[in-house]
């Protein structure tokens, strides 16, 4: 297994490879995108390695990376606490469902943008609910507002016909694009792969810029910048609207990569399960959230495979150490704090020319 | 006519009057140190001008606009910016990020999602950071700043604004004594486009930079006038004399 396991799970040897991290300041930023090429190269050529049914696999873990993306933008950047982030997931999903099995549509070209609007407009509704009024809401109330936003939709979706009750909406078509049928394999994983790689490059543009700075602020101190004249809930609500609709992106090519959609997908243990991912790669750097997702279900892989009855206790057992240790994630090992946290000001050129 | 005016401003927490009827004037380009005793609301008041809390009953007018019951962003639009008495730095973004948060609060989205407003910025970032002594340390964290240092970054942020009129809470709380004199030096020349309104311990740092002082007294204006007349005045001193 372990030829398999580097391919799912590429970051080990980086990790090895990386000096010490008391010294990440000296780099200046250079770290940072050493590890994301890197990676990204990893997953590029894994599946000329891998075995399909690990290709498989592996999709749905870049699948779920689309997923902690989503969740690490609003907590990682914005502090707020999404803790039904599988809302807009599932919402998406089940709604790409729908169009598959009522309507027979199942051109990405329609079904991508459907999903990652009904996650987007979803995010809307909610955050208005939630973060809009006349007074920044807790972070308790935020938290608990999506959790039990996620649980309803669960059981709504539990109790509905329509919706398939339990069982959800099995044997959806597969995805098409023009007179291509999309089936589990190299192809789809390099679909999802570019569409990750694009809304990465995306979410990187949008954190690195003024808006991040301003997000940045948010998360450190929202009542501070309320002074300063932001309107801080908006900023809020439009970053987890944005949110809202990577989920729904994430949760439609999920849909129709697993075949089908049940009510986890809407539910807290999906929500939970990404805000694990993001806690153990390190919250508030993109590419920790991509590392976390990639280790927690790389490790759950191998060990449900090796430790067949208490594989899930290993693994508890690592995701707590690492957040007792490495409360910042696995990330911190690599990046240092001014490298997670960023400059928003002038590039490195303009920084040595204003210091001298 | 005045830049501020604030009448009649109560505010009571439950059975607590912080604030009982409190008044404050204050001039353009004015220094106006708000005096008194612990617990006399010079606090409450400051943040009832900033909107941080929103007073029981009595009314602040700004620049002849009824701002009362506008909320802290939409007064610090306004042109009303306030430093926090408890120092409210972001501490692991870097002095210049710190100070470019400030400066772009107006900014439209789409100029800080494609960080229109960046190059645009550079100067005027720099510059506050040279006149607050701060710029050799423009790419460091905020949280290896000196207690004093933060206090001037703070201060920078609130002044980057653009504010017609700056609200110091206890700007020298914890200085050294060449720390508060160099504080007073660099808020000298914002007189020329800002009016200040400063809650104070160190009553010689008040007596040197204020035009103007209001006594508060138990959520009550005990005095308000010009420093000479304040210092002459025989209640003044003697709620000084009680506490002494």
């Amino acid at each position: 297994m372990s030829s398999t396991g580097t391919g799912i799970q590429p970051t080990p040897s980086v990790l090895e490879a990386a000096p010490s991290p008391v010294k990440a300041s000296a780099f200046l930023g250079r770290r940072l995108p050493s590890l994301e090429l890197a990676l990204l190269i990893a997953a590029l050529i894994a599946p000329l390695f891998l075995r399909d049914y690990i290709t498989v696999y592996a999709t749905r873990v870049l699948i779920l990376c689309l997923f902690a993306l989503s969740f690490d933008l609003v907590w990682g950047y914005a502090g707020i606490l999404s803790l039904g982030q599988s809302l807009f997931f599932g919402m998406a999903g089940y709604a790409v469902a729908l169009l598959s099995r009522d309507f027979g549509v199942g051109s990405i070209f329609a079904v991508l943008p459907v999903g990652t609007l009904v996650g987007f407009v979803a995010a809307l509704l909610l955050a208005g609910f939630l973060l809009l009024g006349r007074h920044p809401s807790s972070v308790v109330f935020v938290s608990l507002g999506t959790m039990t936003g996620a649980y309803a939709a669960d059981r709504l979706a539990r109790g509905s016909q329509y919706l398939g009750g339990q069982n959800g909406i099995p044997s959806i078509q597969p995805m098409t694009i023009g007179a291509h049928e999309l089936n589990e394999g190299p192809g789809f994983y390099y679909l999802v792969l570019a569409i990750l790689v694009l809304i990465y490059l995306l979410s990187r543009f949008l954190v690195r810029s003024q808006f991040g700075l301003a997000l940045a602020g948010l998360r450190e101190n929202e009542q501070r910048i309320a002074f300063f004249g932001y309107k801080a809930q908006h900023l809020k609500a439009i970053i987890f609207a944005i949110s809202g609709a990577i989920a729904g992106t994430a949760g439609s090519l999920y849909a129709f990569h697993e075949g089908f959609v049940w009510t986890n997908m809407l539910g807290v243990v999906m929500s939970t399960q990404v805000v694990l991912y993001v806690l153990f790669g390190g919250s508030g750097t993109l590419i920790g959230a991509v590392i976390g997702t990639a280790i927690v279900e790389g490790l759950s892989f191998w060990l449900s495979d090796n430790y067949r009855d208490i594989w899930p206790i290993i693994l508890g057992v690592l995701l707590l150490l690492v957040i007792l240790f490495r409360p910042l994630g696995l990330i911190s090992l690599v990046l240092g704090e001014r490298e997670r946290v960023g400059y928003f000001g002038p590039s490195l050129k303009g920084r040595r020319n204003a210091a001298s | 006519m005045p830049l501020l005016e604030a009448a009649g401003i109560s505010k009571v927490f439950g059975k607590l009057t912080a604030l009982d009827g409190a008044a404050l004037t204050v001039g353009e380009g004015e220094f106006h140190g708000l005096i008194g005793p612990n617990g006399s609301g010079k606090s409450t008041l400051m943040k009832c001008l900033a909107g941080a809390l929103m007073p029981t009953q009595g009314r602040v007018k700004f620049i002849n606009t009824d701002v009362t019951s506008l909320t802290p962003p939409e007064r610090a639009r306004a042109g009303i910016s306030l430093k926090f008495q408890i120092t409210a730095v972001l501490p692991t973004l870097t002095l210049y990020d710190n100070i470019l948060l400030a400066l772009q609060a107006r900014s439209s989205l789409l100029d800080l999602a494609f960080s229109r407003t960046r190059g645009r910025l550079h100067e005027q970032v720099m510059t506050m950071l040279l006149q607050f002594r701060l710029a050799d340390r423009a790419f460091d964290a905020a949280a290896t700043l000196s207690h004093g240092q933060q206090q001037w970054l703070e201060i920078a942020m609130a002044l980057a604004c653009r504010p017609r009129l700056l609200l110091l809470d206890e700007p020298t709380g914890g200085m050294s004594l060449e720390e508060r004199r160099v504080t007073g030096e660099l808020l000298l020349p914002i007189k020329q486009h800002c009016s200040l309104v400063i809650v104070e311990h160190d009553l010689d740092f008040i007596r040197d930079i204020c035009d103007r002082l209001t006594v508060l007294d138990q959520g009550k204006v005990l005095a308000s006038g010009t420093v000479a007349e304040i210092q002459a005045n025989r209640s003044v001193q003697e709620i000084y004399l009680r506490r002494a």
